[in-house]
């Protein structure tokens, strides 16, 4: 079944990483007929035995732990000083770890820089492609994803945990109305796989596999079309091109420790908004000193992770937050645009339990004293918001390459740097408000404020962008100046929204697959 | 465009006021987020299966003898774990086993008896009496106060946050149900069950 390629044969189509991204173009490409493709993943093949109902056994396991610094003015600098991020190394990527929502863009999330106008100090720019385009892709992504509740799937919603119901309870004692819940997660059994248990670990991995992750959907179904190869434990260290400036290789270092070069007819990066453009600027070569596809400087720039923050809120009686989905009820009413309160994008309130383990570490990171344990010690009376909301492109926010501290593999160190825009510290304080008053509406007693986690969603990194100068790649992800080479993950964003990413990551990939394979088919690519 | 001109790549290489803002502290998964990790408590090393162990006799309430830091040693730095996190339900026993890894960890051993000293010291020049026979909590945490930002105390407290809060002993005693798959998760065991709102 599974197919193997030569490393010298160069009409191998490689994909950079097996995540929400290049797991799912991977399969798309293949049940397009594509013949020869290639999936290089840093990280490890887990099953699903090897998925514990555990938050720290699972971080340590699965999480990419490669060296990496935090910089710029955000609490990650001081708080998580090697964690900016929190990302999976391994087969799937960190759709093992996500927890499931699958929102879509709004309209106007694709053009931000004409609906917001100049705003001082970001980098705001409209993308290439628009919602009325994106449409019919988001649904397949919501059919192939199974998106519980959503018309495109036909599957039903998730039932209501008690987390969801007193979230959604206070939600409506405060007015809000907009009250959502699309789960890539089956609502029954679907696609193979077993309707969700409750088991209440979704970002530990789902130890059933209800959840969608590439891991066991798009990558076995790839695997299957005896027209994919998935070499796990393989990093890729860089990408070459030929004379002309087209990309004809990738080197990367196998699961023995040994160097390896994989001729290529195309490369597709898919590696998360750290590596992906980290890897474009370690691959620059005589012909392209900047790195690759940079001509317009902007490769590692407008790095972007959601302007968020959380809250646990101390209820009269037990709530039991971690029984159950993660994500409970998501308030969609600040997610609209209306830039009467004091800021430009908008926020969900997303209803998102973590066990007592993580509770712990992330309350106060370095805090201490009955100020945190009286608090804990309600653990069980518990609800638990994780605010998303819009952030604002910033140019000096990005992904540079530290200048003599080198990783095991021999690559510069990624210097991950992210400082708030004011739009994003007026954002987070009104969703923390809000969440208070929707939490005290239905009698807490006390609402502790926490600092945002690290950061799960990476954005931005390689844009989309109309114009050359003004991004990375053109609206079909595709290289302004390489045209066999792709950007096939979240780093393609232009704007972050106030939507978690990866329904647009998937939409954008099946999106991206058609491209690739019609160009291929027309012998353009 | 807000992007004024196109920038090199050496210029992209440093971000404005980067390379002052570097921190760079150990390179374990938990470091990477500030906690230290404690050989013997918590993560990674899963913990003993058998149920709460009934506190011992006498009055340190604990099973552990402290037999390298020594027992008075001992015996403050329990006090000192309880005085950090302070759960009154939860007995020493578990704080004991929190920080009974040190005992055993060679290469911390002279930071953590110079932490300890101090603490005495401290004690003893503000009430008169060691560390752990300071009755009241606000006057113990005078003393921690005074070393808070002492590695020792950072070395400490980041231990219990995983030697206390991952330890399977305490979540109960604490609300969390842990593990759940093995039951079939909550679909049939209360994932809808509220009954006050
Ligand atoms: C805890 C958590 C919860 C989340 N919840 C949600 C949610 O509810 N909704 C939502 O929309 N999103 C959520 N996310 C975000 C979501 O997981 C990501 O947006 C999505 O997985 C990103 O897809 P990607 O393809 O860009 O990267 P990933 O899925 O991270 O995949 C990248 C892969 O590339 C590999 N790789 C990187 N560099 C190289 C290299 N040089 N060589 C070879 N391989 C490489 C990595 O090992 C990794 O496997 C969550 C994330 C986390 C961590
Ligand atoms: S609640 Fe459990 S069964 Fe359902 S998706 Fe999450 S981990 Fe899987």
């Amino acid at each position: 079944m599974a197919a193997k390629f030569d490393l010298d044969d160069n009409g191998v189509v490689v994909i950079i990483g097996s995540g929400a991204g290049g797991g799912t173009l991977a399969n798309e490409l293949a049940q397009k007929g594509v013949g020869k493709i290639v999936v290089l993943e840093a990280g490890k093949h887990y099953k699903l035995e090897d998925i514990e109902n555990d938050e720290w056994a699972m971080f340590g396991k699965i999480s990419w732990l490669d060296k990496r610094i935090s910089a710029g003015a955000w609490h990650h600098t001081k708080d998580f000083p090697n964690l900016p991020a929190w990302i999976v190394k391994g087969v799937g990527g960190s759709s093992v770890h996500w927890a499931g929502l699958a929102l879509r863009f709004q309209q106007h999330d694709f053009k931000t820089r004409s609906t917001y106008g100049h705003v001082p100090g970001a980098n705001n720019l409209d993308w290439p492609v628009s919602y009325e385009e994106m449409d019919p892709y988001y649904s397949r992504a919501e059919k192939k994803l199974g998106v519980a509740g959503a018309a495109a799937s036909g599957m039903p919603p998730l039932p209501e945990n008690n987390h969801y119901k007193v979230i959604a309870a206070g939600a409506r004692a405060i007015g809000y109305k907009d009250i959502v819940r699309p789960m890539a997660i089956n609502s029954r059994e679907n696609d193979g796989r077993p309707g969700c248990q409750q088991i209440g670990f979704c970002m530990q991995g789902c130890k059933i596999g209800a959840k969608w992750s590439t891991l066991y959907t798009e990558i076995p179904k790839a695997l299957a079309t005896g027209r994919v190869e998935l070499r796990p434990e393989s990093m890729v260290l860089q990408i070459q091109h030929d004379k002309s400036g087209k990309v004809n290789g990738v080197l990367y270092v196998d699961k023995n420790g040994k160097k390896q070069l994989q001729k290529a007819r195309i490369v597709c990066v898919a590696g998360n908004s750290i590596e992906s453009p980290r890897l474009l600027l370690n691959s620059a070569s005589s012909m392209f000193p900047n790195g690759l596809s940079n001509s317009s400087g902007q490769v590692g720039r407008n790095y972007m992770v959601h302007t968020t923050a959380a809250a646990l809120s101390i209820h009269k009686a037990p709530v039991h937050m971690y029984r159950g989905t993660a994500i409970a009820a998501v308030v969609s009413d600040e997610a609209k645009l209306d830039t009467n309160r004091g800021f430009f994008g908008g926020y969900h309130l997303e209803g998102l339990s973590i066990g007592l383990p993580f509770a712990a570490a992330f309350i106060r990171p370095g805090g201490w004293g009955r100020e945190i344990s009286s608090a804990l010690e309600m653990y069980d009376h518990m609800t638990c918001v994780w605010v998303c909301g819009e952030d604002m492109a910033m140019e000096q926010n990005g992904i540079t390459l530290h200048k003599t501290e080198k990783d095991h593999y021999g690559l510069p160190v990624p210097v991950v740097s992210k400082s708030d825009h004011a739009n994003d510290a007026m954002l987070r304080i009104h969703g923390l408000a809000q969440w208070r008053k929707l939490n005290e509406a239905v009698g807490a007693i006390r609402t502790v404020d926490m600092p945002p986690y690290p950061a799960s969603h990476n954005m931005g990194t390689n844009r989309m962008s109309a114009k050359p100068r003004d991004g990375v790649v053109n609206k079909w992800g595709q290289s302004h100046d390489i045209k066999n080479l792709f950007v096939s993950d979240g780093s393609q964003f232009t704007s972050s929204s106030a939507a978690n990413p990866t329904l647009t990551i998937v939409a954008l990939a099946i999106r991206q697959a058609e491209y690739i394979a019609d160009s291929m088919k027309k012998g353009m690519i | 465009m807000d992007k004024d001109s196109k920038k090199t790549q050496d210029e992209s290489q440093q971000p404005e006021g980067m390379s002052r803002r570097f921190f760079l502290k150990g390179g374990s998964s938990l470091a990477a987020i500030g906690i230290t990790t404690l050989a013997g408590a918590g993560l990674g090393t899963a913990l003993p299966a058998e149920a709460v162990a009934p506190p011992a006799a006498g009055k340190e309430g604990y099973t552990q003898s402290f037999a390298n830091l020594g027992s008075g040693n001992g015996e403050t730095l329990v006090k000192m774990a309880r005085d950090i996190f302070p759960h009154d339900k939860l007995p020493d026993q578990l704080y004991a086993d929190a920080v009974a890894g040190y005992d055993a960890d060679a290469e911390s051993k002279s930071m953590i008896m110079s932490g300890l000293a101090s603490m005495d010291a401290i004690a003893k020049k503000r009430f008169g009496k060691r560390y752990a026979d300071v009755a009241l909590e606000a006057d113990r945490l005078e003393v921690l106060y005074a070393i808070e930002d002492t590695p020792f105390f950072q070395k400490i407290k980041g231990g219990l946050v995983t030697g206390l809060y991952n330890s399977k002993k305490v979540w109960p005693l604490l609300g969390y149900e842990g593990s759940s798959w093995q039951y079939g998760g909550y679909l049939d065991r209360g994932f809808n069950d509220i009954d006050w709102l």
